[in-house]
């Protein structure tokens, strides 16, 4: 890639930073050039977000049907998986994969609610009386 | 000990290895050399795995690694120390800054306050430098950024002791010893950074990893659309997308990277053979951001049929063949 031929287009990045890349100058040497994105990743990143509120809107429908307990709908909400959520609760992924099941989920104590709620940075209330 | 100096780079990790080892008087070390002598470069597949729900794919060697055997080489004593306690963490840090030492972290992005929103995912392989408190503020030097930053004790300790795959539990890392490097010193570790990386990229059993796994993804790329269908399969590809060009990466999934250190490196070995590798590399680099374009086009939804997505596989199989020239004529230099 040239220094000159640099993509300067808009995206996520603005008002926070430019990033590096490494280019050709003028003189065929390697140097870095400031880059503001590049729109070909810019449309990966958005996808992937559009990605992510569509698997949100699907938990609430699961949910809505009686399908799924709000920890799923929290899960997509924080991009979080198995690993994760069981890292931040310390409650093993086959409970938590349990506790997905609306069943489950009604007979958990405030104890184990509490640490699911922190984990998604919610109160206890929030989760409980999640509506779909 | 000098004033702290930051230094923004493309990737954080060779960042902070560029960032401490200068603060240390290792004028001569630049990112390329780091990435280099650290063998960065790499190509996996990881199949079976899914990350964020698509591939499981990396453009660059695993993370700690550059710092670790950038150092090794160069002779420069690291320490560095994990934790359960997050408390007991940050009184460890705050126990190095009072003795004036500026300090690498590992961290997870999804609770870093100054990234863009869109860039938080569960990442947990970031690294920044600490170089200092002021006013209960952690004054935080983060490579790929333009200007330092700063933290408060809770927002460190959170992004210390992120969750997930390769949770950092509260990873501290720092050299210690730095003595004189001589130019032979230097030499040496870019000879054995590249014989490294020679053998990540050409012989490493299986057909995921290296040059054979670029291959790998083609095949994977051709079956996508008739497996998850056209919009899964382009988001896929969104993936693949953003590992190579992501912020950190330099553009061209670190190929661009590589080469400048091979160019670097043809001056410092007076090997003319490397400058000519350099431009092989470039030419990976430039073919990457071509595949970056043509599978833009898929998951814009702009071209979707089969023959695009055989198009996206056909450049992979192409870069597999460039890389692999490139990194057959570096195994055969004699150093």
């Amino acid at each position: 890639m040239k220094k000159s031929e640099v993509p300067q287009d808009k995206s996520a990045l603005e008002n926070f930073t430019r990033e590096v890349c490494y280019v050709k100058n003028e003189d065929g040497q390697y140097d870095t050039e400031l880059s503001t994105g590049w729109e070909a990743k810019k449309v990966a990143l958005d996808e992937a977000w559009k990605e992510i509120e569509r698997r949100t809107s699907d938990a609430r429908e699961q949910i809505k049907k009686g399908e799924a307990s709000p920890i799923l709908y929290f899960m997509e909400e924080k991009l979080m998986d198995f690993t994760v959520l069981s890292g931040y609760t310390g409650i093993w992924k086959f409970r938590i994969k349990r506790h997905l099941k609306p069943n489950a989920f009604k007979r958990l104590s405030d104890k184990v609610l509490q640490r699911y709620a922190d984990a998604f940075e919610i109160s206890l209330n929030e989760l409980k009386n999640f509506k779909a | 000990m000098s004033e702290f100096i930051h230094h923004q780079t493309a990737h954080c990790e060779n960042g902070v290895t560029v960032s401490l080892l200068k603060h240390h008087g290792v004028d001569f070390i630049t990112e390329p050399l780091a990435f280099g002598m650290g063998s960065g470069l790499f190509y996996i597949h990881i199949p079976f795995m899914k990350v964020n729900n698509g591939p499981a794919i990396s453009f660059r060697t695993m993370p700690g690694a550059i710092f670790k055997r950038t150092c090794k080489a160069l002779d420069v004593k690291v320490e560095r120390k994990k934790f359960k306690d997050p408390k007991e963490a940050t009184r460890f840090l705050d126990e190095k800054l009072e003795q004036g030492l500026k300090v690498g972290c590992q961290v997870g992005v999804f609770h870093l306050p100054y990234f863009p929103k869109e860039y938080r995912f569960h990442f947990n392989a970031h690294n920044l430098i600490v170089f200092g408190k002021e006013d209960d503020r952690y004054l935080v030097s983060d490579p790929v950024m333009e200007i330092t930053t700063s933290l408060s004790t809770e927002e460190l300790e959170r992004v210390r002791f992120a969750k997930g795959a390769l949770a950092p539990k509260g990873h501290i890392y720092y050299p210690v010893e730095v003595g004189e490097i001589t130019q032979e010193q230097i030499r040496s570790a870019i000879a054995k950074g590249i014989k490294r990386n020679c053998r990540d990229m050409l012989k490493i059993p299986g057909s995921i990893a290296g040059v054979k796994g670029i291959v790998y993804t083609s095949k994977k790329i051709r079956g996508w659309r008739d497996k998850h269908g056209p919009r899964q399969a382009g988001l896929h590809l969104g993936q693949i997308v953003r590992m190579q060009e992501e912020i950190g990466t330099g553009g061209g999934g670190f190929r661009f990277l590589y080469a400048a250190f091979l160019e670097e490196a043809a001056v410092i070995m007076q090997n003319e053979q490397l400058a000519r590798i350099s431009e092989t590399m470039t030419k990976a680099g430039d073919l990457w951001r071509d595949s970056a374009l043509q599978m833009s086009g898929i998951y814009k939804g702009r071209i979707t049929e089969q023959k695009d997505f055989d198009a996206c596989a056909d450049l992979l199989v192409e870069i597999s063949a460039v890389e692999k020239q490139a990194f057959q004529e570096l195994a055969k230099i004699k150093f």
